[in-house]
């Protein structure tokens, strides 16, 4: 392989992003060594088991990700603003389109996501850590270096560039020769084997961990959702594995799965990939409902309106989310009976989420509502949420889908569910929950400007984007041509995206300036809460809780207040605290697993084995190892609740 | 809570579904090789065959519901099962229009 | 449901007497389940793509008999030794437990000798995994059943290791434990593959 094959030349700005990349490595090294900072940094982050610190670590990837989406995301409006602009090739907009889709829905919805569910659900049902902590760490380095191979990509060997859908038979050897769309088969199934294990992990963790007093109809109504979606979650990620694999060995090993020959069936590929996609958009919008849920609640403060209903609901739309993937390929020919079975359950599955908005609104009503910034995020989900719902439905009739399909209109749709709903869920638990984080808040002004500035534009850049689809304009197309009439709301949205640049810019300003003038929170409960996260410091002592609370009621932290002033702790029942060690394991198997999948894309099959063996041989190790952890002795507890208290 | 495997002096449990699965797939061999059934009806018969075989093994060799979370487990087999069919069922009748 | 029990409850098998083993073994029930979704997915794609031959052999010009029944017989009865082992270990009987875990792994080596055989026989006779969609997908499938037959083989010997080095304590007897539900599942899985793709394959 030549050095211009192995590295991506003839491109400036992806020049100065290799030079970018290894001053940044050469700046976090030197940073670690001034500072003295590896042993700490070994120690305390990359071989912690605690679900607090693992739940950080993939919220800062996640931000980082969103990042990198938002400026391809950028680079792909400032190609459209104008027509037939030379600023991007099509090749080089592929990259850009393929790398901002699977980047935003696996590496940045997906991380800020399970972030939040693995900070905050241990603490929600009075837990001191999750089921299977090493699992659980493991599961965010293999996130982590299955991400890390899909971002090194546009430097090293070519980004994938049949989109975040990869269809065959695009996706191919014959079509896309070269790397890039090893990468995403490698990459994909790396960091999916890491969500797999988090989905198991939860599930566990909440039916089997949940404090006494806690049945299920009295867990938090966050919990809940995120109960079901790790269901959704270890029964779609398999059908993604299989998919992967069968790309992978299409492009590596010359199977026929997909090809256009030899019996091959491309349209195979959608199929497989749509019965993992469908869940996986239920995936990221069910926490983000729990996330509302929790904040118009509080904000409210007024107990969740129809808590049975709301269960029953997420339970419906879970169960039907598995049987309306055709609905992503109506036109791909399947057929009168096949299309109208489709258009049915994807009608119905609207009905539940339908039946959660008048829920929230009932929260609302006759409520004391607090406009914190957490606040305005969810309020605005509603009504931005429901625009994106509705086209959703105009797109399930599958006749008049023809005229939507794979149009700008269809890229509105999506957009509105996705930002309106996860990312504004993203953006309003980051808020809500960052004391909790951190122990500090972060700023409310700041936190309003990003929020207006980018919920603002976000409907600037994406409401004209339906009529822009009603006119025509299709999918993924680079460039158009003048006279069309596409140019004005073209440039509106560009004006949109801007805006939403400049919340971003705000946001990452707000997270330094509250991290050195931020209001500390000293009392663990700043937003006067109702579940049991808040009766623990901010942030939490590493075992959250000195003992293991019980329950007797539903928004069990506001009934604890109610009836005994807060959650009250006698020193006689402090037992020693049973605590799982550290290990370097997970991250040590994640780099072989980055090794391996390294070789696979570039099919240097020595690599791919030796990294294959590590795995292997850390597998073998962890079924040896007899570390069953330490104990926190009762002393320790005392002298660690009395710091927490006086708010060190 | 609390199993069973214990009270018993022989194994008769994993005998009798060792000894029901030979059955059901020599019944299943037979079916599909010798029986002369119509297509449509062997496919049907063997099938079934498969799934009590399998219900069979989950039960005797695999104790699904045994344990405080035995209804979880066989909840989750059953569960996983149906989405199994959608999966099968569903693939297979999608994809039939491609000739 | 949901409280912990953390007493070591005497009338309880050993591999249900902690907590933490409680945990270890509904988590692998899960993770069972998600094996059902993607053996599923493998078995869609056969049945999508197994009539798709290309210029290659069919699945009746292929698939012998007796080889499918000598694999068959081999797995269901190492799946009833497997069986035994865990009879013998509620039992308490460490040398019951190894030896029908041994002779688990010898009928294991066997299914696997003999799927090996099988598949080289195929591609001797020209019918590789890149010949045909209906060849790529029997490969894969079955293939990745003899994968994970194989994985089972080298885990329970580490796992006999470990028996012999520890003794039969609550952490070794759930590791048996899971592995046997590993094992029973793959012969779960092996039925399927004898009607769908073998029984199948030979009316179709």
């Amino acid at each position: 392989m030549k050095w211009s094959e192995f590295f991506v030349t003839g491109e400036p700005l992806i020049y100065a992003a290799d030079v970018a990349i290894v001053l940044t490595m050469v700046g976090i090294v030197f940073v670690l060594t001034y500072f003295k900072k590896w042993k700490w940094i070994w120690n305390e982050w990359l071989t912690t088991v605690d679900h607090k610190k693992i739940g950080v670590m993939y919220i800062i990837c996640a931000v980082l990700m969103l990042f990198r989406g938002g400026v391809d995301a950028l680079l792909m409006r400032a190609q459209l603003t104008a027509p037939n602009m030379n600023f991007l090739d099509a090749q080089h907009y592929n990259e850009i389109f393929t790398t901002h889709g699977t980047i935003m829905i696996l590496f940045m919805a997906m991380p800020f996501i399970i972030g939040l569910m693995n900070i905050v659900v241990p603490l929600q049902i009075g837990a001191r850590d999750v089921a299977f902590p090493y699992l659980n760490a493991l599961s965010f380095w293999l996130f982590f270096f299955g991400a890390m191979l899909f971002n090194i990509s546009f430097v090293i060997g070519g980004s994938p560039d049949a989109g975040w859908t990869a269809y065959f038979p695009l996706a191919g050897n014959e079509f896309s020769p070269g790397v890039g769309n090893n990468y995403y088969a490698v990459s994909l199934q790396i960091s999916g084997i890491g969500t797999l294990m988090t989905g198991i992990n939860f599930l566990v963790t909440i039916l089997k961990m949940r404090a006494p007093g806690m049945t299920l109809m009295r867990m938090p109504m966050f919990t809940w959702t995120i109960l079901i979606t790790c269901v959704l979650i270890v029964f779609a990620f398999p059908v993604l594995t299989v998919a992967l694999a069968l790309m992978t060995f299409d492009r590596l090993f010359d199977t026929q799965f997909f090809t256009m020959a030899n019996g091959g069936m491309s349209m195979l590929w959608a199929n497989l990939f749509w019965i993992w996609g469908h869940p996986e958009v239920y995936i990221v919008i069910l926490p983000a409902f729990g996330i509302f849920s929790e904040i118009v609640s509080t904000f409210a403060q007024k107990r969740l309106f129809g808590y049975k209903a709301m269960v029953y609901s997420i339970v419906g739309i879970a169960f039907l989310s598995f049987i309306v993937w055709v609905h992503h390929f109506f036109t791909m020919g399947a057929g009168p009976a096949v299309n109208s079975v489709f258009s049915i359950t994807t009608m119905a599955v609207a009905i539940p989420t339908g039946v959660k908005i008048f829920n929230w609104l009932f929260t609302l009503r006759k409520g004391k509502i607090r406009f914190t910034t957490a606040m305005l995020w969810s309020l605005a989900f509603i009504p931005n949420f429901v625009i994106g719902g509705v086209t959703g439905v105009m797109l399930a009739m599958a006749a008049a889908d023809y005229q939507y399909h794979n149009s700008y209109f269809l890229i509105a749709h999506f957009h509105y569910v996705l930002i309106a709903g996860v990312v504004f869920a993203c953006f309003a638990g980051l808020h809500y929950w960052y004391p909790k984080m951190f122990g500090h808040m972060l700023n409310e002004r700041l936190g309003k400007w990003t929020f207006w500035l980018f919920m603002i534009g976000f409907n600037v850049c994406f409401f004209p984007m339906y009529f822009l689809g009603l006119m025509g304009m299709t999918r993924r197309m680079y460039t158009y041509s003048d006279g069309l009439g596409w140019t004005p709301l073209n440039v509106v949205a560009t004006v949109g995206a801007v805006l939403m640049g400049i919340g971003f810019i705000v946001l990452c300003y707000n997270i330094y300036y509250s991290a050195r003038y931020g209001e500390r929170d000293m009392t663990g409960d700043p937003w006067n809460g109702r579940t049991l996260e808040w009766a623990t410091a901010s942030p939490p002592v590493h075992y959250n809780f000195p003992v293991t609370p019980v329950v007797d009621d539903l928004d069990a932290y506001w009934v604890m207040k109610k009836k005994q002033g807060g959650f009250q702790v006698k020193e006689e029942e402090l037992k020693p605290i049973h605590m799982p060690s550290n290990s370097g394991r997970p991250f040590w198997i994640s780099v072989a697993f980055f090794v391996a999948g390294f070789g696979l894309v570039f099919k240097w099959f020595a690599l791919a084995i030796a990294g294959a063996l590590f795995i292997v041989l850390g597998l073998i190790l962890r079924s040896f190892e007899n570390d069953d952890g330490y104990h926190i002795g009762v002393d320790e507890i005392k002298r660690t609740e009395r710091a927490a208290r006086k708010g060190a | 809570m609390g199993t069973n495997g214990h009270h018993e002096s022989f194994p008769w449990k994993h005998l009798i579904g060792f000894v029901l699965s030979l059955l059901l797939t020599f019944a299943a061999l037979w079916v599909a090789l010798s029986s002369g059934l119509p297509l449509k009806a062997v496919i049907v018969v063997i099938v079934l065959f498969a799934m009590i075989q399998a219900s069979l093994q989950l039960f005797m060799f695999m104790h699904v519901a045994e344990s405080d979370s035995g209804k979880v487990q066989t909840f989750n087999m059953v569960y996983s099962f149906f989405i199994a069919v959608v999966v099968v069922a569903g693939s297979v009748w999608v994809m039939q229009f491609v000739l | 449901m949901g409280e912990a029990v953390h007493r070591y409850d005497e009338t309880m098998p050993l591999e249900y007497r902690t907590e933490e083993n409680r945990l270890n073994i509904l988590g692998f029930w899960i993770f069972l389940g998600a094996e059902v979704v993607l053996f599923a997915t493998l078995f869609a794609t056969y049945l999508v793509l197994f009539q798709r031959t290309g210029s290659g052999p069919t699945a009746q010009e292929l698939f012998q008999v007796k080889d499918v029944l000598i694999e068959t017989l081999l797995l269901l009865t190492s799946s009833f030794t497997c069986g035994l082992a865990i009879f013998e270990m509620r039992r308490g009987r460490l040398a019951g437990l190894l030896a029908w875990l041994l002779v688990t792994l010898l009928l294991g080596i066997g299914f696997i000798t003999f799927e090996v055989r099988e598949f080289i026989h195929y591609v001797h006779e020209g019918a590789t995994m890149q010949t045909s969609a209906f060849l790529s997908s029997f490969f894969v499938l079955v293939g990745t059943h003899g994968a994970h037959v194989s994985l089972g083989i080298g885990w329970m010997i580490f796992i006999i290791i470990q028996l012999l080095q520890r003794g039969l304590t609550v952490k070794t007897a759930r590791k048996v434990f899971i592995v046997s539900l590993y094992w029973h599942f793959l012969d779960v899985v092996w039925i399927f593959i004898f009607t769908l793709v073998y029984l199948l394959g030979m009316v179709v």
